[in-house]
């Protein structure tokens, strides 16, 4: 007997007026994995997500997170999940540790809340007045309250938009360290590397639709993330290579172009942007849907 | 958790973020006092003019402990994502707004505490004349201005305006609803404006209360008054209430 899954999604639907923001969304998300919904802004992630915490009604479809229908926020559900909001605010005129103190006792089982401040790295801002954190703090300390109850299953949406390189990389050892102690994380991200660095499996979202569920690296966001280098050659010929070392390759048609003493023209090195990695990967898929 | 520790607690914490914030505890209790004082030297050795500005004092402290503080909060809450984060947490609706409730009631005790004490001290007012009318009259200000706060919030569009919406409210309120004077004395079309309102029968309740003596039983018509505007207030605060912020 397979374990059911801990969020199941049947074409979910759901529309604000005449806006169809999500038009008949499936996936399921197994228990301990980590699934990513990818899709450029717009797209419905939030949608769906906040659907699956409860906070919006759907216009149709069958949703089931942890066994519960999150539309009616059985409190036995809001126990066992943490939420890590797009952007909210919290108490300005508390301390870091009284914040987290507090929502500790909001929970049946929570966690230790000295750990929990070092395990998002607020150690030094313990004290710290809620209104007087930076940016990247108060993230941690969303990170922090989502955390304090001990959750199964935690909701990141987009966690990371807005970080600077060194912040991105700490919050994903966070997000690898909870998938590690076997929680079930649905995070939304509009960035291709964040997908393929810490999902398991990554459902593709445009216009409120998914488009292909898979590893990211069977749906092709590895390659289509690809760094693309191209040069002139001493002829005038264009050339173009696509790597996902690109510093290699560079060592090795510089080096290779010094010792030689000819010219590389127009060496650019390109990451293809979001745009044309949705359209590169979104192509073959509606192309599918409109065989159907 | 039990749900009534969970009220417990979200209630001692709404009393220490409170009074960490100047600008809050200044409206709520600062504000009132300031206007007592000023008005009682205006009025001084004047018995009948003092008699009326301290529970003139006491209706608008109500206001400003419970309109004013939750139209404002509300507000504020709402627009920096807090209610959103805490919709989110098992923390039950019920228990949240009780503790919020028990807050509110906890500052207009306070406040007409202090004003009544401030009355009898330095204002020659008298202890209340009738302790059981006053409570009845508090307590019907507080669930009245309470819920007309909260549906006010509903109707305020983001955290810059609440000021300015709550202000526009809460002065010609008090202006007209005779807690300066007696709104009795004051021209016909201005009455006839204040009597529709629920301040003056507040402020008329507590005045019998506080001072002349008059039984709840000759009070039941302000009493009546004030009870319509609740109704009103709590059916506008329940339908309109919303935990999330506005999108445009």
């Amino acid at each position: 007997m397979s374990e059911p899954p801990a969020i199941l999604v049947r074409d979910l639907r759901k529309s604000y007026g005449d806006v169809d923001a999500v038009r008949g969304i499936d996936f399921d998300v197994a228990r301990g994995e980590v699934f990513g919904l990818l899709g450029p802004n717009g797209a419905g992630k939030t949608t769906t997500v906040e659907i699956l915490e409860g906070y919006r009604n759907r216009t149709g479809g069958i949703v089931s997170v942890l066994g519960h229908d999150p539309a009616g926020r059985p409190r036995a559900l809001r126990e066992r999940t943490g939420i890590v909001l797009q952007s909210s605010g919290m108490y300005r005129y508390l301390t870091v540790r009284e914040a987290i103190a507090h929502w500790a006792a909001l929970y049946p089982r929570s966690r230790d809340v000295e750990e929990v401040i070092e395990v998002v790295g607020l150690q030094d801002s313990a004290q710290v007045r809620v209104r007087r954190l930076s940016g990247g703090q108060a993230r941690r300390l969303d990170l922090a309250l989502a955390l304090v109850g001990d959750p199964e299953l935690v909701f990141l949406d987009e966690p990371t938009t807005g970080f600077d390189p060194e912040a991105r990389r700490a919050a994903w050892s966070t997000v690898r360290a909870l998938a590690d102690l076997g929680k079930t994380i649905l995070l939304t991200t509009h960035y291709l590397d964040e997908a393929q660095a810490l999902c398991d499996r990554v459902g593709i979202v445009k216009d409120g639709r998914i488009l292909a569920v898979g590893a990211p690296s069977e749906i092709g966001v590895d390659a289509a993330s690809r760094y693309r280098i191209a040069w002139r050659d001493e002829h005038g010929d264009t050339h173009v290579r696509e790597t996902d070392d690109p510093t290699a390759l560079l060592h090795q048609l510089t080096s290779g172009a010094l010792a030689r003493g000819v010219p590389l023209r127009d060496l650019s090195v390109t990451r293809p942007s979001l745009e044309d990695v949705y359209l590169e990967l979104t192509a073959e898929a509606e192309e599918e849907a409109g065989r159907v | 958790m039990s749900e009534a520790a969970l009220v417990w607690r979200q209630y001692r914490l709404e009393r220490r973020m409170f009074w960490r914030n100047p600008s809050a505890a200044f409206f709520n209790f600062a504000l009132p006092l300031i206007f007592l004082a000023l008005f009682g030297a205006v009025f001084s050795g004047n018995q009948d003019d003092l008699d009326v500005i301290v529970p003139g004092i006491a209706g608008m402290s109500i206001v400003s402990t419970t309109f004013v503080a939750l139209a404002m909060n509300t507000v504020a809450l709402r627009e920096q994502g807090i209610l959103k984060r805490l919709r989110g947490t098992p923390l039950p609706s019920g228990a949240y707004l009780s503790a919020v409730a028990m807050h509110a009631i906890t500052n207009t005790v306070v406040q007409v505490t202090l004003v009544t004490v401030v009355g009898r001290i330095f204002f020659g007012t008298g202890w209340p004349k009738d302790v059981p009318e006053l409570v009845v009259f508090v307590a019907a200000g507080v669930v009245c201005f309470a819920s007309l706060g909260v549906a006010l919030a509903h109707v305020i569009p983001n955290l810059d305006a609440a000021p300015a919406y709550t202000n526009a409210v809460f002065l010609p309120l008090i202006v007209l609803s005779g807690v300066f004077y007696d709104a009795g004395k004051a021209p016909t079309f201005l009455h006839d404006i204040a009597v529709a309102l629920p301040l003056t029968h507040l402020i008329d309740g507590l005045s019998s209360a506080m001072v002349t003596g008059e039984p709840l039983s000759d009070n039941l018509g302000h009493l009546a008054v004030i009870a319509v505007w609740a109704v009103l207030g709590i059916v506008l605060a329940v339908r309109g209430f919303s935990w999330e912020a506005r999108r445009d």
